[in-house]
């Protein structure tokens, strides 16, 4: 129980360190829309089905990637994190209650986005939302542990997108195949395995990407 | 990379009262830092024979989010460091170090002083048994630094306690044993 209430007093910083500076969410609000009015404009009106949800997939990509970019902000730029893994708390505390925080902006940002998609592009069925949902979970996850790793580097406005990247292709993989197909079941459980490792994955390495 | 500290042989005791000087550069805040447990050496062996929730760290920065008061930031780190009595703990910190007032104060609105006494209250928080401070006389005006000698009388003999400071005078005569760091 102690773990969880470590989780939940970090994930409510991280909601009101947001709620105060307005830093990400906005950004990738305004991102997000931005991004599917110029896919709009640029893809010809006879454009099949299965390319609108291939840009929505890169849209929502690129929003989460520039959520994560800001995951560490406040702890890089004044040092904090080194106050909480001095803590006695469980250093995958930290990183879980990150997760959680970019779970719930990327859920915020597609609430309205796809919506935006909608009025676009088609009508967003239920296999699009259930593909999405076990896409942010993966995204959520792998993307905390390698913005923590690209917070503590230099160049960590390239890092991130490098590592990002190749790591969440499977991701989309999953994403576009359970949006397209007849039959999204064994597209959606790769993504709900592919979570499920990731995420394990994530949670046990944490400790050793915060240590020095 | 740059080699800081070299040929170090060092130990602490318990309720010990180390004060490390030397000039800018010598290696005193890596040596807390390596104590801390936020660097590891990169040869021989260090023994800090404590769990990190009975160590309080003062480092350069103050480690608190500028976006949230000073009672939040507290808050934070009582529930994570696990305070019995909280809430008291917190506030009788807050008072000691006269910071009660700006409780409801963002962080990002304090003075530098202001913020180095509220990392004083952080790092007391949770009693810790091992009080590593770096320059904890730094930016503070005459009647904090004579709150920091009333604490580090208290603690004198209780806790053990290693302070790095460029200006030792202060703490020199409460030292039970020094480093000088060239």
């Amino acid at each position: 129980m102690t773990y969880f209430a470590d989780v939940a007093a970090l994930a409510r910083k991280d909601i009101l360190l947001e709620l105060r500076s307005r830093d990400t969410l906005p950004a990738m609000l305004l991102f997000v829309l931005s991004a599917l009015v110029v896919f709009h404009f640029s893809l010809p009106s006879d454009a099949s089905e299965t390319a609108s949800t291939g840009l929505l997939w890169i849209a929502l990509l690129f929003t989460a990637l520039l959520g994560l970019a800001r995951a560490f902000a406040a702890e890089r730029d004044q040092r904090v994190l080194d106050g909480l893994v001095l803590a006695p708390c469980d250093r995958s505390a930290i990183w879980l209650a990150k997760s959680l925080g970019v779970l719930a902006f990327l859920g915020l940002a597609e609430a309205v986005a796809l919506p935006a998609y909608a009025l676009f592009f088609q009508p967003v069925g239920w296999e699009l939302v259930a593909a999405i949902v076990l896409a942010d979970l993966g995204l959520a996850a792998v993307g905390t542990l390698l913005a923590a790793m690209a917070a503590a580097s230099r160049a960590r406005e390239l890092l991130l997108p490098l590592l990002f990247l190749p790591l969440v292709i499977p991701v989309v993989v999953g994403g576009v195949g359970a949006t397209v197909v007849d039959d999204p079941g064994r597209y959606l459980g790769f993504l709900a395995l592919y979570d499920a490792i990731f995420a394990i994955l994530s949670w046990a390495s944490f400790e050793y990407v915060v240590a020095e | 990379m740059k080699r800081v500290l070299r040929d170090l042989d060092l130990e602490v005791e318990e309720g010990g009262f180390l004060l490390v000087t030397g000039p800018n550069g010598s290696g005193k805040s890596t040596l807390l830092a390596l104590l801390a447990g936020l660097l590891a050496p990169t040869e021989g062996t260090l023994d800090v024979d404590l769990p990190r929730g009975r160590i309080g760290y003062l480092a350069h920065e103050p480690l608190v989010y500028r976006e949230l008061t000073a009672l939040e930031n507290l808050d934070l780190y009582g529930r994570l460091y696990h305070v019995r009595e909280r809430r008291e703990t917190i506030g009788a910190l807050l008072e000691r170090f006269g910071l009660w007032e700006a409780r409801h104060q963002r962080v990002g609105s304090f003075s530098r002083g202001m913020q180095q006494r509220l990392a004083l209250c952080r790092v007391l928080l949770h009693d810790p048994a091992l009080l590593l401070l770096d320059e904890p006389y730094s930016a503070l005006d005459e009647s904090a630094r004579g709150l920091v000698d009333e604490l580090l009388r208290e603690t004198s003999g209780g806790r053990t306690v290693v302070v790095a400071s460029h200006e030792p005078d202060h703490v020199r005569p409460l030292s039970t044993s020094i480093l000088a760091l060239a």
